[in-house]
């Protein structure tokens, strides 16, 4: 106990004088130890939260390789994703080309029923596949090791031929927190291969008249700039 | 029968082994927090669900503001005797020819993040409080006229080759700016990125699947 024992001298003998009786001193804890729970809430509290998070991008090597050299991909595992900005997000599939008719801009938002929806559709095989070994490992059917369980779902991620391939291409007015949002929800939703990559003439032609209301319906003519 | 009087004085609750431990408690948080250093700019960095933490060291930061302005912070490696990021100055000292003297070069290992051309550089070192430094803070160049910025990564790579680049950038920021910036990195070889962000969680299952058509 937080007291101090005083103890009885005995006193003398045949001492006449009357003594108080004494109480142990005691110290009240109670403020010290409140003032003590709110400094370890505030210690734990900032040195969980002190470490940033980070989200990794690897982008392709910049050295003016040859064309040849560039993978080629089919048009039609092709999602093309343009950020408009103001939280606008606009998909075709396939690539425009001058001899074909041009795809339908579709538009779409980050949302949980925009975006993703769309994406865990054309991702289903691999989505699924995916979460359901996820959830076995939580729910402890399969025990497996952190690395061993990365390299499945990097395996699966590899071996998966139907999913889209997504090419991310910010238009001029995008910010930074779409081209963050739009990688994010390639990771929610498993999406084996995407890549950020520059817009082009036409598709920004193309965003803006599906802004204004009137899609391209053909192939637009392109005036060269003459240097 | 007598009745069985209940005693008279209070129940009292020994606090002293609660406060042992606590102290304890305490004495374990206080040791082991470290605390952020001061950053160059308000930066209210996108949310993700990433769940991957920052590097402690080897680290080399690009914070990229609101309105587009640039700041650079790199550590001093693994522990402090390293001092890399003197080694840094010095070679972009020796770079844009100008002199520091001893005394700088040690406060400047000592501070951290910044963003001003190397010529306000002397003035940020000696500022004397944290104010007068914040207004100094007025973007690094990172063009094609004055790439300063493009210098600090080269030397930084150079002096501590396995320096990785965060960037953290306003969740407001322009993406061209940040592209740029890529740009930049990557013509310095630099192809990975850690992008800051804050973590939100996001439970997607199986139920999430729209209904196959």
């Amino acid at each position: 106990m937080a007291q101090i024992q005083t103890q009885d001298q005995g006193g003398k003998k045949g001492s006449k004088k009357k003594r108080a009786k004494k109480h142990p001193t005691e110290i009240d804890m109670t403020p010290m130890v409140d003032l003590m729970c709110l400094l370890i809430t505030f210690f734990m509290l900032t040195t969980a939260f002190a470490k940033p998070k980070v989200m990794v991008i690897t982008m392709p090597e910049k050295d003016n390789q040859e064309e040849k050299s560039q993978p080629k991909i089919s048009a039609e595992r092709t999602l093309n994703i343009l950020l408009a900005g103001n939280d606008e997000v606009f998909y075709y599939k396939g690539q425009p080309s001058p001899d074909k008719p041009m795809p339908r801009l579709i538009i779409s938002d980050f949302s949980k029923d925009g975006i993703r929806k769309m994406l865990l559709n054309r991702n289903r095989d691999l989505f699924t596949k995916i979460t359901e070994y996820r959830d076995k490992r939580l729910t402890g059917e399969i025990i497996v090791a952190d690395s061993t369980f990365d390299n499945t779902i990097k395996q699966m991620k590899l071996d998966d031929k139907l999913g889209p391939i997504v090419l991310i291409k910010a238009d001029t007015a995008a910010k930074y927190r779409d081209i963050v949002n739009i990688i994010d929800e390639m990771a929610i939703c498993n999406i084996a291969s995407y890549a950020v990559v520059d817009i082009g003439q036409v598709e920004v032609m193309m965003i803006h008249a599906a802004k204004a209301g009137t899609p391209l319906t053909e192939y637009p003519k392109i005036k060269v700039q003459v240097k | 029968m007598p009745k069985i009087k209940p005693p008279v004085s209070t129940p009292r609750i020994d606090m002293t082994p609660m406060v042992d431990l606590f102290s304890l408690l305490l004495v374990f948080f206080v040791l082991t927090a470290s605390f952020r250093p001061q950053e160059a700019a308000m930066i209210d960095s996108p949310n993700s669900i990433s769940e991957k933490q920052a590097p402690d060291f080897n680290l080399m930061t690009i914070f990229i503001d609101k309105e587009g302005k640039v700041f650079f912070n790199v550590d001093n490696g693994i522990d402090s005797t390293t001092k890399y990021r003197e080694q840094i100055l010095k070679k972009m000292a020796e770079r844009y020819e100008m002199t520091f003297t001893p005394e700088e070069y040690d406060l400047f290992g000592r501070l951290s993040g910044f963003g001003m051309p190397l010529k306000d550089l002397k003035k940020w070192i000696h500022a004397e409080n944290a104010e007068k430094r914040e207004l100094l803070q007025v973007g690094m160049p990172y063009d094609s006229v004055d790439n300063q910025l493009g210098y600090w990564v080269l030397y930084s790579r150079i002096v501590n080759p396995r320096a990785e680049v965060a960037i953290k950038g306003d969740a407001d920021a322009n993406y061209m700016v940040v592209k740029e910036i890529m740009d930049l990195l990557q013509d310095n070889k630099v192809n990975k990125f850690n992008l800051i962000t804050n973590m939100v969680s996001e439970k997607v299952g199986l139920e999430d699947l729209p209904p196959e058509k």
